[in-house]
């Protein structure tokens, strides 16, 4: 069973909608004790890094998230999930969870005269770094995903990168240390490249949507 | 490389898709959820909904709808009208959309759009605007709600300045003068804000064929364009679009 984290941080119906079109078993709960029989966490977001590191104290899901992460058991962060499990955000100078080294950015200043908008909105080529990951299997090198975000993850360890795409700069998207991934793009919104993804985190077989 | 994003749009009237011309006279072209499954399934980037009757009778979003598109396309898609307070951008993103575009609301208050993105986002707080010609106004355009049926006295490069001062995330530009004609995007509107403003702009009305597209994605500086006739037609498909848009090199998701 995959659980779904709730932090009343964005859409996270579209994650639930899509794990559901897939066949995959899931819960989806703002009470991190439900979700302490998952097999796997999925911990998504859209909106602002400092009232969503609010919202996790609150819900006691910041402290579920550091054992989850510590048990060994997979957790994959989607878009601002990605880059809460950081040290420190730029965003409204925040502290984050530290499940991975390394820092989350704001675009560069240039962009606006480099004629860059931002946020990065829209579908994105996405090229594999490192080898990838098993998450990729079946998804073409290349494949475009949709992203929305203003900021972006700079890993202590370059290594830890499994995927990138180019947006005035390289722009890390997938990132992986031990159980802990995450991606920056909404795979729950990337079609059929993005299912894919989801398949493969949930162990699902996909349905005619995938 | 980030793509030009291809936009197909939905008027929603009574849960029907219709479709007019300079806003006018709308004949009934299908039903939306049948209709936004079968652009998923060509390709589409992205499905915007306008509820075009909301506004004007002061009507809430079609909750039921949204849910039902949700269900079965996986890819962003926006809804309008009606949408007027932060309860009704909360429940609308809670059915299932990723963004919200306010147009005439925002005209009346344009703290909705500071108050809906700091609560929700930029990236989900998209202004919709309704621009047509008037030598009268500074940039040449001028902005009208209520569905193009009352005048502003607000400029539209300025409301879309002022927009993105207040937080909005994206900018859809339709201009009135061109929508449903099939004659051509608006262009010089589409570039004078694009080049205004750091947010993506997306431009609306006027799209008749790929060429259209082509043109206002790179002369016009758009990040999008946004189409309804050329698709609802049967003229053209998506994948025809997309194809098309490649080979006059503009670069689009296939």
């Amino acid at each position: 069973m995959t659980g779904i984290i709730d932090y009343n941080a964005g859409n996270i119906r579209s994650v639930e909608l899509a794990l559901r079109a897939l066949g995959a078993e899931y819960r989806i709960s703002k009470d991190p004790r439900d979700l302490a029989s998952a097999d796997r966490v999925i911990f998504p977001g859209v909106g602002e890094a400092r009232f969503a590191m609010r919202e996790l104290r609150a819900t006691g899901f910041d402290s579920f998230l550091r054992d989850w992460a510590a048990s060994g058991k997979p957790l994959l962060g989607v878009c601002l999930g990605s880059q809460i499990v950081f040290d420190h955000s730029e965003e409204n100078d925040t502290p984050c969870l530290g499940l991975i080294p390394g820092v989350v950015r704001r675009f560069p200043s240039d962009f606006r005269e480099r004629g860059l908008k931002v946020p990065h909105m829209g579908w994105n080529d996405v090229h594999f770094k490192n080898g990838g990951s098993p998450l990729f299997d079946g998804v073409a090198d290349g494949s475009a995903f949709y992203f929305v975000h203003s900021y972006y993850v700079e890993p202590a360890d370059p290594a830890c990168v499994t995927a990138a795409c180019e947006y005035g700069i390289t722009v890390p998207c997938g990132v992986r240390r031990g159980n802990v991934e995450a991606f920056q793009f909404h795979p729950e919104k990337s079609a059929a490249a993005g299912l894919r993804l989801l398949a493969n985190f949930t162990g699902a077989k996909g349905g005619p949507a995938c | 490389m980030l793509k030009k994003r291809v936009i197909v749009c939905l008027d929603v009237k009574d849960g029907r898709t219709t479709k007019g011309v300079r806003f006018l006279d709308n004949v009934d072209v299908g039903d939306p959820v049948e209709m936004a499954a079968e652009y998923y399934r060509q390709g589409v980037d992205e499905l915007v909904f306008y509820d075009i009757m909301a506004s004007a009778r002061d009507r809430g979003p079609t909750l039921d709808l949204i849910r039902r598109v949700a269900e079965k396309v996986f890819i962003p898609f926006c809804v309008g009208g009606g949408i007027s307070t932060v309860a009704d951008i909360r429940s609308t993103i809670l059915a299932g959309a990723e963004k919200i575009s306010i147009n005439s609301p925002a005209v009346r208050n344009p703290l909705l759009i500071e108050e809906g993105a700091g609560i929700f986002g930029a990236q989900c707080i998209v202004l919709g605007m309704d621009a047509k010609r008037d030598p009268a106004m500074p940039s040449g355009y001028r902005v009208f709600i209520n569905g193009g049926r009352v005048a502003t006295d607000l400029d539209a490069v300025a409301w879309a300045a002022e927009a993105e001062r207040l937080g909005a995330g994206e900018i859809v530009l339709n201009s009135i003068d061109a929508d449903g004609t099939r004659d051509g995007y608006e262009i010089p509107i589409t570039r004078m804000i694009s080049e205004r403003v750091s947010i993506p702009v997306v431009a609306s009305g006027g799209a008749g064929t790929p060429a259209h597209m082509a043109r206002v994605l790179t002369e016009g500086k758009a990040d999008a364009a946004l189409i309804a006739s050329m698709v609802h037609s049967g003229d053209y498909t998506v994948k025809s679009i997309k194809e098309e848009l490649a080979k006059l090199g503009v670069p689009v998701r296939l």
